[in-house]
């Protein structure tokens, strides 16, 4: 299985060729050279699941397989960075959702893109990113996923800013790399705690026998009343939430939508966001056993996370934003299943249902994304109110969206049934207080999507510049490989492959809980129709009722004034002014006094290099007398 | 007879055959055989290197004269890269004007002096050192006036044979006190027996003077800047890389395995040594208008550096002292080849015919920021792993105020370092400036090469792994 290595491999030695030698190349060709290295990888990974699933023999159960690790750095006999890959289930998996996801990005950029400046650099960035990604999830040690991890952050913020001409799109980017680099500080303390007990950094360790070494080694220890293994958890946690844009780290997300869409598509709905639930699921032995309290408090962030954005998403009027509310609240709902869920086949359903939610979200939220981009591309605004009756105009694109809104609605037999059926029996299950959140939220998803979908595709005829035309082939034919993706994925008995300890694990679907979440779609569905099928003002004359609420919602409670409250007038005044002048006094005056003392000495001495050759030797010999006295007598 | 310590000694005898064959070549050979003068000597120095590579056998020769390990191979190697490196970046130079018909000489009295530092590196005995330190310093004195018709070369010429003259003098009046003292010059039986008594003493600094003569201490460093400055820019090149490592070699070698019994005597000498050399280096080099003359301060300051990693004393400090010199090798033959390609199209070797470097010529430009970056210590240049490894290996001895006094100091050569970028990419050139500067394939080669090891070395660990597995096979102390 060493082949595994070139999945990761292409992706970079394409953005190193595109990186150096692209603006050479015409950008079509550009354009192709990404395409078709990521093809390939897409090939290996699908082969590499193949084999993994089928042709590897595994006794009772899948394992961890490392077919490839070198050791990097050895700080200690034990404290070792090694670089290689580590395949599991899950990560094989994320193997084959991000490269399959990437490839329908690329292809559809070579539409969406065409006659953009930087278009070489645009194929260059996704490379990297793809790079970036694939070496995050097969990251044999935690520490090779920190370095990875930072490099989606950075190639994700050279994609959101990738119109650097556009103030907005660099305020964004700027935004989205500050937010998810603070978070990282938690992430890279978490580690250091965990590392610095465990003695270890390697990801097979720490997670072997349900966490033993976690628990032996942090044993008795304990910080302001929580014990050092719940505080290293909750840190590395901390990372998770930024990059999984959990609130209150999820401001970050909403503005990244500056960047092009098919880039929302790949990084903000399907692959990046998704590392942070990744990160819980890698060291999910960990949380159950070491730390429950914050596997717990996951369960309940998540929970708040998916009702908070949904609200949200309902008053939303930038198409993009509110799939990127959506997108947090769904990958909320990923978190919460992680956190209703124990460990082996009984108890552990709910980190099946997690994996199996990220899996099919991923392609109906790409497709959501990509069609998105399709409308945006098609009548220049990502506004709602310059929408609507594009059926007439788009029917493929038109199709392709109403599957993908059926599929997070929650509607069967389209994947977003499956997986969301999972979840909410796992929380059923565990805990009524989160499954009632999760029903509620379930209800609020389909009603937002379809209004969105209804704004878009139907309601009033609106007065266009140019007539709306449907995509060229190259954007259609990703959208039709998503949508049917879309639709044959939730038959995939997933439970078989992907369990919290490798053993198949026995699910069937829980009647009673999937018909009550159909029928709180169905309402929300129903909702919508009435209110915006017709496109009348009735939805302007609710939201007038409901007043401040409404204003609180559509601004989004607030949240981002919230943060410039704290940022601006706490931390800049009181914190980060002290400092400056810290800065600009003492530790400038000190450097300028070392740089001041260096050229008054160097002029004082200047007399020294003479030019006379019996004065050198007249010192080499004193130099020489004086040290022979200085060894002789002192 | 036994010719088996022949074999031990393949890389002096690939050297000797080079050398040979290169002068038969040149003296006895056609005319027309003159043009391909070039490509032989590389190709044969790139023999000579690949010898060094095969594995290796050790031992002993010539009732321990010389000795070989897998370290002096690995030294030996570093010297022999640098030199081929100088050979691929001063073949154009050699061709031009009236050099032209003596070009072969540079390739044999090179390769002489080499052979020279390769006995040195294996020298058993101090006689056996001796000698190779006459070997490689007389005819490095006929390198640096290699450019006889300018005045400069030729006072290089001079001030280098003086100095040398003087130094090997005190060297061995250091040696005869030293015999005197302890009856013998074999390195095992003098590490036996040497106890510092005054006579003993007085042996060991003057045969430490004679060496910091060739890694440039101060306070025996005056020579250094008239004759990078004078000397032609790929022989300046050569001093500053080869020259120094093999001193630099020896004084690892000898101050553990031969005066390691009286360390506590000269370790005190050496920490200040090492200080003084730091920043007076430093100094200078703040104020040289001229860019050879500068590095020849830099390169000052860098042995200083070194000395940090040789008072680490442990395997850890001798790895992260001959890895030291590997990244200083390739940073500063970086530089060295930009120098060259300069001033072969200006002849100008002031700083401020680097003005304007990037517009002019890019990649040039780009190299140089490289050479310089890594040997300011700039990460994730190769300059900052091997820094941080001297440093490190400084500190694990619980030399804190000197490492600190180190990372003042790197602090001003950041400066100095960053005014030669400044001057590439940001100041503006007078007049019309450089034209497109075309290097030939021998120098690009040098300078592509240079540019991957700044990059790569540092980033590929198992480098400093293998410089690591070697010197824990040598038993210090």
């Amino acid at each position: 299985m060493e082949f595994t290595l070139l999945i990761p491999a292409l992706p970079l030695l394409c953005f190193l060729f595109l990186g150096l030698a692209g603006h050479k190349l015409c950008p079509r060709a550009a354009g192709l050279v990404g395409t078709l290295s990521m093809a390939l990888s897409t090939a290996l990974a699908w082969a590499t699941a193949c084999i993994y699933f089928f042709a590897t023999p595994h006794a009772g159960g899948y394992e961890q397989i490392v077919p490839m690790a070198t050791d990097w750095l050895c700080f200690s006999q034990r404290l070792v960075i090694s670089v290689g890959v580590l395949l599991d289930p899950i990560s094989v998996m994320m193997l084959v959702v991000i490269t399959t996801v990437s490839l329908m990005v690329h292809i559809y950029s070579l539409g969406y893109m065409e006659g953009e400046r930087g278009f070489q650099r645009y194929y260059a960035f996704l490379s990297l990113f793809s790079f970036s990604m694939l070496g995050l999830v097969v990251a044999p040690n935690i520490f090779q996923m920190y370095i990875f991890w930072e490099l989606v952050g950075v190639s994700s913020y050279l994609l959101i800013g990738f119109y650097y001409t556009k103030p907005s799109a660099v305020a964004a980017s700027k935004k989205a790399f500050i937010v998810t680099r603070f978070a990282d500080l938690g992430f890279l303390v978490g580690i250091l705690v965990l590392s610095y007990y465990t003695g270890t950094f390697d990801l097979g360790a720490l997670t072997a026998d349900k966490g033993s070494l976690v628990i032996a080694s942090t044993a008795g220890a304990s910080f302001m009343g929580l014990s050092v293994a719940s505080w290293a958890m909750a840190l590395i946690f901390m990372g998770g939430a930024g990059k999984s844009a959990m609130f209150p780290l999820h401001i970050w997300l909403p503005d990244a939508m500056e960047g092009p869409t098919p880039v929302s598509a790949l990084i903000h709905a399907a692959t990046m966001v998704v590392a942070g639930v990744y990160l819980v699921a890698r060291l999910f032995p960990v949380y159950v056993f070491a730390a429950p309290d914050v596997l717990q408090m996951i369960g309940y962030i998540g929970a708040f996370t998916a009702l908070f954005a949904a609200v949200i998403a309902v008053t939303q009027t930038d198409i993009k934003r509110v799939l990127a509310f959506s997108t947090i609240s769904q990958i909320a709902y990923m978190m919460t299943a992680l956190g209703v869920s124990g460990y082996g086949a009984q108890e552990g359903p709910g980190y099946m249902a997690s994996m199996f939610h990220l899996f099919t979200h991923a392609f109906f939220k790409a497709l959501l994304f990509l069609g998105a981009g399709a409308v945006i591309h098609a009548v220049h605004s990502n506004e709602m109110a310059e929408m609507g009756s594009l059926r007439k105009y788009m029917p493929v694109t038109n199709i392709v969206f109403l599957i993908a809104c059926l599929a997070i609605a929650g509607i069967p037999p389209f994947s977003g049934f499956f997986s969301k059926d999972e979840i909410l029996a796992a929380a059923f299950e565990h805990d009524k207080l989160l499954f009632g959140v999760l029903w509620v939220v379930a209800g609020l998803t389909a009603f937002y999507m379809f209004r969105l979908y209804y704004n878009i595709f139907w309601g009033r005829e609106r007065q266009y510049h140019h007539k709306p035309h449907e995509a060229s082939w190259m954007m259609l034919a990703p959208l039709v490989v998503l949508a049917v993706l879309t639709c044959v994925t939730g038959f995939i008995p997933f439970a078989d492959f992907v369990s919290s300890d490798g053993a198949p694990l026995h699910t069937h679907i829980e009647w009673p809980i999937a018909l009550s979440g159909i029928a709180v779609a169905l309402v929300g569905i129903f909702a919508a129709t009435l209110l915006y099928r017709r496109g009348g003002d009735l939805p302007d004359r609710i939201a007038a009722r409901l007043g401040g609420f409404y204003r609180a919602t559509s601004r989004k409670f607030y949240m981002d004034e919230l943060w410039m409250f704290v940022t601006k007038k706490i931390i800049f005044r009181l914190i980060s002014t002290p400092i400056a002048w810290f800065d600009k006094h003492v530790i400038d005056g000190t450097m300028d006094a070392i740089g001041l003392s260096a050229h008054r000495s160097s002029s004082a001495i200047k007399g020294l290099q003479s030019g006379k050759v019996q004065f050198y030797a007249w010192i080499f010999v004193v130099g020489a007398l004086v040290i022979a006295i200085w060894q002789l007598f002192f | 007879m036994d010719f088996s310590g022949f074999l031990l000694m393949r890389q002096e005898v690939a050297l000797t055959a080079a050398m040979l064959a290169l002068l038969l070549y040149d003296i006895f050979g056609p005319a027309s055989w003159r043009q391909h003068l070039r490509l032989v000597a590389t190709v044969a120095m790139a023999a000579v290197v690949a010898v060094g590579f095969l594995p290796a056998t050790t031992g002993e020769a010539f009732g321990g004269c010389y000795v070989a390990s897998e370290m002096t191979a690995l030294m030996k190697n570093i010297l022999t890269v640098a030199t081929l490196f100088v050979f691929l970046q001063i073949g154009g130079w050699l061709r031009a004007g009236e050099r032209a018909h003596r070009e072969g000489e540079f390739y044999y009295i090179t390769t002489a002096t080499l052979l020279g530092m390769e006995l040195m590196v294996s020298a058993g005995n101090f006689m056996m050192l001796y000698v190779g330190v006459e070997l490689a310093s007389l005819p490095l004195a006929c390198l640096a006036a290699y450019d006889k018709y300018r005045n400069k070369s030729a006072e290089a010429g001079a001030k280098y044979i003086l100095f040398s003259a003087l130094s090997s003098g005190v060297m061995m009046f250091g040696l005869s006190y030293l015999y005197g003292a302890v009856g013998t010059l074999y390195f095992s039986d003098v590490s036996a027996v040497v106890s510092p008594t005054p006579l003993a003493l007085l042996g060991f600094v003057f045969f430490f003077a004679g060496l910091a003569f060739k890694i440039s201490l101060v306070p025996f460093h005056l020579w250094t800047a008239d004759v990078y400055e004078g000397a032609p820019t790929g022989v300046t090149a050569y001093l500053s890389v080869a020259s120094k490592a093999a001193g630099c070699f020896v004084l690892l070698f000898t101050l553990y395995f031969v005066f390691g019994r009286i360390e506590g005597i000269w370790y005190a000498m050496l920490w200040a040594l090492s200080v003084a050399t730091i920043v007076i280096g430093n100094l200078f080099a703040l104020r040289q208008k001229d860019i050879k003359r500068f590095f020849a301060f830099s390169s000052i300051s860098q042995a200083g550096y070194i000395m940090l990693g040789v008072m680490g004393g442990t395997a850890q400090g001798m790895a992260s002292t001959v890895y030291f010199i590997l990244v200083y090798l390739f940073s500063n033959m970086a530089a060295f080849g930009v120098i060259a390609a300069v001033e072969g199209c200006s002849g100008r070797t002031d700083i401020a015919a680097f003005d304007g470097l990037r517009r002019s010529n890019p990649r040039l430009a780009f190299v140089m920021m490289l050479a310089l970056f890594s040997l300011a210590g700039i990460p994730p240049f190769a300059g900052f792993f091997s820094k941080f490894f001297i440093f490190a290996a400084a500190a694990a001895r619980g030399e804190y105020v000197l490492v600190f006094i180190a990372l003042v100091n790197t602090v001003v050569s950041l400066y100095y370092y960053l005014l030669i970028v400044k001057a590439m990419f940001i100041n503006e050139a007078e007049g019309e400036g450089l034209g497109r500067i075309r290097t030939d394939n021998y120098n690009r080669l040098s300078l592509v090469l240079c540019t991957a090891a700044i990059i790569g070395v540092g980033i590929v660990s198992a480098i400093y792994g293998y410089v690591g597995d070697m010197s824990a096979g040598v038993a210090l102390k």
